[in-house]
């Protein structure tokens, strides 16, 4: 083990559907590896007591939406040696971001019977907006792979393995045939971040885009491309506005097809 | 193998259906793990095949930039397609290989190396562009003072049955890189289909000594001129029949290497997605990394190599950042180095003209129309630059 001292481990919950924290506890055959590595301090969603900080490593799930998160946020920060978000809510706001194209209170209006007792925010953001984040893992939800890499790479003080590359590579490097050129299916591959270990592609489906945008995305060439295929800007607007519709490369090009 | 060239000579023979079937039997009775075309998932893909009925009989394909469609032929034909959507390469220069793990003692590490692939293949019904790309990874990943001994030892013992083409697909080019349509070098039995009417025969040629052998256990006749000259009707039909052509081949590592601040490189970055698409169905490219892994409790280690690609940013990330930042400087990077400096690098062009990376580019691009822009307007950059 790198240190006597084993590291305290802190897991926040902001706006999200918590599938993420769930990816730590789906490292079935590691969790056992994990405990012992690291000390869970706070983790609700697997214990009950909490050890008070401040945390060596705390993952950050969730979006910020209210008034109450904005605050908090800072405080976890302040509790917090290094701060890694996890998924697409924290990363880049989440499905629920997809307020940020409309108006919040309409849909508070729409869902509950008294809407004057919401208190929330008219767009719902990333972590990143608020504090120093000092890694952001992607996906939705994040991937266990992955996960545990961070984790590691914390542990050893090396640097993650995360690519920031396409979906394609793998999917060649797997041997997936090109859903697109072949069967002529809409797919983010192109433009979307590596990680999920190419999941929808390896099931004849077009990714979604959920890890976001990959580096230099050129969201605008898949697009024309797509209207070839037959896509209308309604369909394209949708495609990119999902998981991580507050990502800025998908975010701006959606607005190029879209309100 | 033998590298010797074939001729059209006194070795070749006739076989039917029934002799490709004897001849797939064989290498299997001889320890061979048949890898070949099959149809799968709408396309028309090389993978572990056990015999003549896993062959795509009567199919064919239909590509153009950004597009493949399987269709049905009208005959029945056993290789009657063009190129497949990746090449021999990835069971030859494998996309993911453990190069070591270790294990911590009690005072130190022990490395254990990756066992050698004991599996010996034959490679069903490979192009000539696939023996080109073939020898060119050779010369890569063999030929120089650091051999790959993972690539070394898979490629020792392959048999290769090579197939003239019979077909060219939309995206084929080989005729203008000199690649094609008909084997050279580097096979051991090669076999041209031979329809007519109710006639379904195959001409075999003989390109090493284990191919001979191989033959004369097969039911044959002796191949007669009029075999021989349809042989060769095929293969110069299919050569009329590419989908593109290169344009001024010879001419092209000097038009590169005095364009590369062509205002083309930036209207192409417009469209390249930076993917990878290319550099990963190329049967030549053969770039790799590797990935350093730790188990959380410290005690195991392993490296990793993978197929990598001068698309991504961390391929050429140094000191400070990204060499090849730019979409523009990365797509230029890969096209000069495929066309031009691969000349000076490895002695050939990089390219053999199979025509994937146009059809398998997600968007289209189309490398003999991205050179044929810049032969239109050389020059249009002014001065040199530097790559």
């Amino acid at each position: 083990m790198p240190a006597a001292r084993r590291p305290k481990l802190a897991v926040w919950k902001f706006a999200s559907c918590d599938g993420c924290q769930l990816t730590i506890l789906d490292c079935e055959d590691e969790l056992l590896a994990l405990a012992d590595a690291v000390e869970i301090a706070y983790f609700p969603e697997a214990r009950r007591g909490q050890i008070r900080g401040p945390y060596d490593l705390s993952l950050v799930e969730g979006s910020v939406t209210t008034p109450h998160d904005r605050e908090r946020i800072q405080a976890v920060r302040r509790a917090s040696k290094k701060l890694v978000t996890i998924g697409a809510c924290a990363t880049a706001g989440g499905i629920q971001a997809l307020r940020n194209f409309a108006d919040v209170r309409a849909f508070a209006a729409a869902v509950y019977a008294s809407p004057q007792y919401i208190e929330t925010l008219s767009a719902s953001t990333a972590i990143a907006r608020h504090v120093p984040v000092d890694f952001e893992l992607r996906g939705c939800p994040i991937d266990k792979t992955q996960l545990l890499d961070v984790m590691t790479a914390f542990l050893y003080g090396r640097k993650p393995n995360v690519p920031a590359h396409s979906v394609c590579l793998d999917c060649k490097r797997e041997g997936n045939l090109c859903v697109m050129v072949a069967h002529g299916t809409a797919c983010l591959g192109p433009v979307t971040q590596t990680g999920c270990g190419v999941l929808c592609p390896s099931h004849n489906r077009g990714c979604y885009g959920c890890f976001g945008p990959k580096e230099t995305p050129n969201t605008a060439a898949l697009a024309a491309w797509l209207r070839r295929l037959g896509l209308g800007d309604g369909e394209i607007m949708r495609l990119y506005r999902t998981f991580n519709a507050d990502a800025d490369a998908f975010r701006d090009e959606s607005r190029r097809h879209g309100p | 193998m033998a590298e010797r060239e074939a001729e059209h000579s006194d070795d070749a023979a006739v076989i039917n259906r029934a002799g490709v079937a004897a001849l797939l039997q064989a290498l299997v009775d001889s320890g061979h793990h048949l890898v070949g075309p099959t149809v799968r998932d709408g396309a028309i893909i090389y993978t572990d095949i056990t015999g003549l009925t896993d062959l795509p009989q009567g199919w064919t394909d239909r590509q153009a930039g950004g597009s493949y469609r399987l269709e049905r032929r009208g005959d029945a034909a056993l290789f009657g397609y063009a190129a497949t959507p990746q090449s021999w390469k990835r069971f030859l220069h494998l996309p993911t290989v453990r190069l070591w793990r270790a294990e911590r003692t009690d005072d130190g590490f022990a490395i254990s190396e990756a066992p050698e692939p004991a599996r010996k293949i034959a490679l069903i019904a490979a192009r000539a562009c696939d023996l080109q790309a073939i020898a060119i990874q050779d010369r890569v990943l063999q030929g120089g003072r650091y051999p790959d001994p993972g690539y070394a030892a898979r490629r020792r013992d392959i048999f290769v049955v090579a197939v003239n083409c019979g077909s060219a697909g939309g995206t084929c080019f080989c005729v203008s890189m000199q690649t094609g349509p008909r084997v050279r070098s580097g096979f051991d039995l090669a076999l041209t289909e031979l329809i007519d009417g109710d006639r379904h025969e195959f001409l075999v040629e003989v390109g090493s000594p284990g191919g001979a052998a191989l033959l004369a256990q097969l039911p044959r006749r002796r191949a007669g001129g009029d075999d021989v000259a349809a042989a060769a009707a095929v293969v110069a039909r299919t050569a009329a029949a590419m989908g593109r052509a290169m344009p001024r081949p010879a001419d092209v590592p000097a038009l590169l290497r005095r364009n590369l601040e062509h205002p083309r490189w930036e209207a192409v970055a417009d469209r390249c997605l930076s993917c990878a698409n290319c550099t990963m169905v190329c049967p030549t490219c053969f770039c790799t990394s590797v990935e350093d892994t730790i188990s959380l409790d410290g005690r195991t280690a392993e490296r990793v190599q993978r197929w990598d690609s001068c698309f991504t940013m961390d391929f050429s990330h140094v000191h400070g950042g990204s060499v090849r930042a730019s979409p523009r400087s990365r797509y230029r990077q890969w096209m000069t180095h495929k066309l031009s400096t691969w000349w000076e690098q490895f002695g050939t062009s990089g390219c053999v003209g199979c025509g994937r990376c146009i059809t398998w580019c997600p968007v289209g691009i189309d490398i003999t129309e991205e050179v044929a822009a810049i032969a239109a307007s050389d020059g249009a950059g002014g001065a040199r630059g530097t790559p």
